[in-house]
């Protein structure tokens, strides 16, 4: 009898120990010709992903994440080693000031003269003399709108989001950064403001905001528009495309006052273990036929020059996804915030959302 | 006077499973629906059945999935089936320092279990597939062990020392005696370990190593664009065939029901 | 007496996991929280539940959780007895009734809620197509409480479906036979029986929902805050790991308070005084 016990629990833990000495074998993945990527969700077409591996016999890890937030904690904590990962603008800048960057061998890329030098020129704000990113799309933040309910006069100011006629119709955007950047725009600040006079002045137009939004969204924005459960949205510009695809009525506008421009930029981070194989994916997005893929799927701004060739009249006109040299005069690129500013603004938001 | 009470008694069990299977059935209209958008009606297709095998991420994501959750769950039962036999034998003492562990991944936020065996996890072996296997039973197994428990506290050890006083050996009076009285216990375990195992989010984005995709990490990165409606039809056959398991295993005792009246 | 030594080491390898994967952690997030992010030694980050936005976001989260636990209830053991009166011999089946929504995935099935609840949604379809005002019900607290009450009812009818079975049919038939009313024995004999499953059920119900924060976020519209969701901010947005630890350590010690209250009522003879 007693040997029967012990026989069952000497095979619980068999099986448990070795399913510990699994994952111990398992993780072989350091081989040279891995490179483990880390991009948003839903940011690149996977055939060009397949292309890749199969031209260049480098086996992609590819990871995903949903926000730069989930991003951030997950590389902060070290968990994984990345080779090279895409985000935007101020969390670069971020990281850079971490000094978890490392510089790209620019000459090693043969594709980076498609790139827009007037975007390289924009990122540098967050990238100072251009030594560590390399474009990968850009955008605005501005108004999705239903002409039905709205006119386009309306949508002309940020102020119509303080406008009690659209009560539960105005969906606001659910980022800290995002949603303080439009008071701060009206008030004709500095969005990068770390004054906390100025801070609290957008913190008291959010509450007052606050009784007249139906929902603070982010990544249901569009649906919820397509749907016509609200009237207008503030919103990304490819979020506001994807939405105009599916409903007629749907425009989408940069208020006067201005917004913000984002770019999301390649980086090789201090994890990296494979530098060369990194090089070699940032040339291929910078190549034509695999830019051109992209932008067709993730409907984005384009940095890359060539892509302009593939496109028609129309695409390029459409002011939702390219926006034009005179929108972009009005807006700005965010910097990052010192962990100061960081604390304030969070709490303000918390202080927002509980209110 | 009991037909009335029957007829409410149906239609409020009714009322009850129309609450729990609504979203179901408008995500089954929603596989059918040949639009990308969730919230608009394109007319009705199957293309998204017949896309659905060639998707390699969906299918990826699948077995990922599927290795992930039966392996996890598995572990779990055998784990937490052989806690509860052991906690329920202990001193009343040392069984609620043992319950009370058990509770805390239940009272922990999924995000701080999910960021805690994530530091756990870097710190002694690498992230990968398994990680999350080792992540998932954590998180599982108190939903086994609290299955388990009460059928066998319910049990008077009377049978059992009887069966052993008449000569059965220990694991042949356990076969016997304990093992049919908590073996539905086990298999609602094993059924809640599986399905929380299937259906967990944080827990598993925070402990997965590079390029491991389950079908729930997918789906919320797959937010941004709109989620591709083959999940939906993927979603529904997983769906259809856990309820044919059931009334396939259910037919029988149904049947023989039918002929008993 | 002999047996009784031997078997309980069969919970010796579950108790080296609890150690590894529970306890250990814990401690992990435990230093997190009793530290600031350059090392030096605090309590502010437990302290911090005493500041106007936690205590706000901490009472609504129990107002809800609460709520979400007495519909539960009030829902759930209706239908465990009259499951229970159904007789029905495989009792596996009960089970798996409830737990065939969740093989489609959680967060698809609150997308399907939002569907369902939006101001153009499939109920405000079938409201105005009866000839009956619209409401406004997505992105509000209701929405929340809904969304709970669905992700949890089955914890808390499976539970009580279980001690209801456990109940000896005698007893009751005894009670009747000698003239007791069927809400008497309901009341005097059902529901003590019951007691153990009423209170996991209220366990398993209660404290996931007050630490949940993706309902709220599905369904909430990112209007109602729950300690969950500022958790779960100070992890990803805010960036910090003290402050969200910290508020996970009160968090938890908050959820064993309220589970010893409700063992003490487990201790008392009359188990019935919970309904």
């Amino acid at each position: 009898m007693k040997k029967k016990l012990i026989t069952f629990i000497s095979m619980t833990c068999l099986t448990l120990t070795s399913c510990f000495s699994f994952t111990a074998c398992g993780n072989d993945a350091e081989s040279a010709d891995t490179l483990v990527v880390l991009n948003y969700g839903k940011y690149i077409e996977a055939d060009v992903l397949k292309r890749f591996q199969q031209e260049t016999g480098i086996t992609v890890k590819y990871e995903e994440y949903e926000s730069v937030e989930d991003m951030y904690a997950k590389y902060k904590a070290g968990s994984i080693n990345y080779d090279v990962v895409c985000t935007s603008d101020y969390m670069v800048e971020t990281l850079r000031k971490e000094g978890e960057l490392i510089p790209i061998d620019y000459n090693s890329l043969t594709n980076y003269k498609n790139i827009d030098p007037t975007i390289i020129e924009a990122s540098e704000s967050f990238d100072p003399n251009h030594k560590y990113t390399v474009p990968y799309f850009y955008g605005t933040v501005g108004i999705l709108y239903n002409t039905e309910k709205v006119d386009e006069e309306t949508v002309s100011s940020w102020n119509c989001l303080w406008d009690p006629a659209y009560k539960n119709q105005i969906v606001m955007i659910n980022s800290q950064r995002d949603a303080f950047m439009v008071p701060l725009k009206m008030l004709g600040y500095d969005i990068n403001t770390s004054n906390t006079k100025e801070l609290d002045e957008a913190f008291d137009m959010l509450c007052d905001e606050k009784k007249y939004v139906y929902a603070y969204l982010m990544d249901e924005t569009y649906e919820c528009m397509v749907s016509e459960d609200a009237a207008m949205a503030v919103c990304y510009s490819g979020e506001a495309a994807m939405g105009m695809e599916y409903n007629d009525k749907l425009a989408y506008t940069v208020p006067k006052e201005g917004g913000n421009l984002w770019i999301d930029s390649w980086f090789v981070p201090r994890t990296c273990k494979h530098y060369d194989a990194a090089m070699k994916w940032i040339d291929f997005m910078c190549e034509e036929e695999a830019a051109t893929e992209n932008f067709e799927y993730v409907w984005y701004a384009t940095p890359n020059l060539t892509v302009a060739a593939n496109e028609d009249a129309e695409t390029l006109a459409d002011e939702t996804v390219f926006p034009t040299k005179e929108t972009l005069s009005r807006c700005d690129l965010y910097s990052a915030y010192d962990d100061k500013t960081l604390d304030y603004t969070t709490t303000l938001w918390k202080k927002l959302k509980a209110y | 006077m009991t037909k009335i009470k029957k007829g409410t008694s149906y239609a409020y069990l009714g009322l009850i499973f129309l609450f729990l299977y609504a979203p179901i059935l408008v995500l089954i209209v929603l596989s059918f629906n040949n639009s990308m958008s969730r919230t608009v009606w394109g007319g009705f297709t199957l293309q998204w059945y017949f896309n659905l095998p060639s998707n390699d991420t969906i299918m990826d994501a699948l077995w990922t999935t599927l290795r992930i959750t039966l392996s996890s769950s598995i572990l779990a039962t055998i784990l937490g089936t052989s806690a509860a036999i052991g906690i329920n034998r202990m001193k009343k003492r040392h069984a609620a320092i043992m319950l009370g562990a058990t509770n805390i991944p239940l009272l922990n936020a999924d995000i701080v279990t999910g960021i805690s065996l994530m530091l756990l996890f870097t710190r002694f072996t690498s992230l990968g597939e398994f990680s999350v296997v080792l992540a998932h039973i954590a998180f599982s197994v108190p939903y086994v062990i609290f299955n388990v428990l009460p059928r066998l506290q319910s049990m008077s050890d009377a049978c059992l020392e009887a069966a052993m006083d008449l000569g059965a050996t220990p694991w042949y009076a356990f076969y016997k005696v304990t093992w049919p009285e908590i073996f539905p216990g086990v298999l609602s375990g094993f059924l809640m370990a599986f399905t929380m195992s299937l259906d967990d989010f944080t827990i598993t984005y925070f402990t997965k190593g590079a390029g491991v995709n389950t079908l729930s990490t997918m789906l919320y990165t797959e937010l941004r664009k709109g989620i591709q409606p083959e999940l939906y039809a993927l979603s529904t056959l997983l769906f259809l065939l856990a309820f044919l398991m059931l009334i396939a295993t259910n037919f029988k005792s149904i049947n023989k029901k039918e002929v008993a009246r | 007496m002999i047996n009784r030594f031997r078997t309980s080491f069969l919970a010796a390898p579950y108790a080296i996991w609890v150690l590894i994967c529970t306890i250990l952690p814990l401690f992990y997030i435990l230093g997190y929280a009793i530290n600031t992010s350059d090392g030096s030694f605090t309590l502010s980050n437990l302290l911090a539940i005493a500041d106007p936005i936690h205590l706000k976001s901490l009472g609504l989260s129990i107002q809800v959780a609460f709520i979400t636990t007495v519909i539960c209830l009030i829902m759930a053991y209706p239908v465990a007895l009259i499951l229970h009166n159904l007789k029905i011999t495989n009792k596996g089946f009960i089970v798996f009734l409830f737990i065939l929504p969740m093989w489609m995935n959680f967060m698809l099935r609150i997308l399907a809620w939002q569907n369902i609840l939006s101001n153009n949604g499939i109920l405000n379809g079938i409201l105005s197509a009866l000839g009956l005002p619209t409401i406004h019900i997505l992105y509000t607290k209701v929405a929340v409480i809904l969304g709970m009450v669905y992700d949890f009812l089955p914890y808390m009818i499976l539970p009580i479906y279980n001690s209801l079975s456990k109940i000896n049919d005698e007893v009751i038939e005894a009670a009747s036979d000698l003239g007791s009313s069927w809400l008497n024995t309901f009341i005097k004999i059902t529901i003590p029986l019951s007691k153990d499953g009423i209170l996991s059920g209220i366990i398993m119900v209660f404290v996931p929902a007050l630490s949940s924060f993706v309902v709220s976020n599905l369904l909430g519209g990112g209007k109602v805050l729950l300690i969950g969701n500022v958790i779960e901010q100070e992890f990803t947005l805010a960036r910090n790991w003290n402050l969200g630890s910290g508020l996970s350590i009160i968090l938890m010690l908050f959820v064993l308070a309220s589970m010893s209250i409700m063992n003490k009522v487990d201790d008392t003879e009359n188990g019935g005084m919970l309904l």
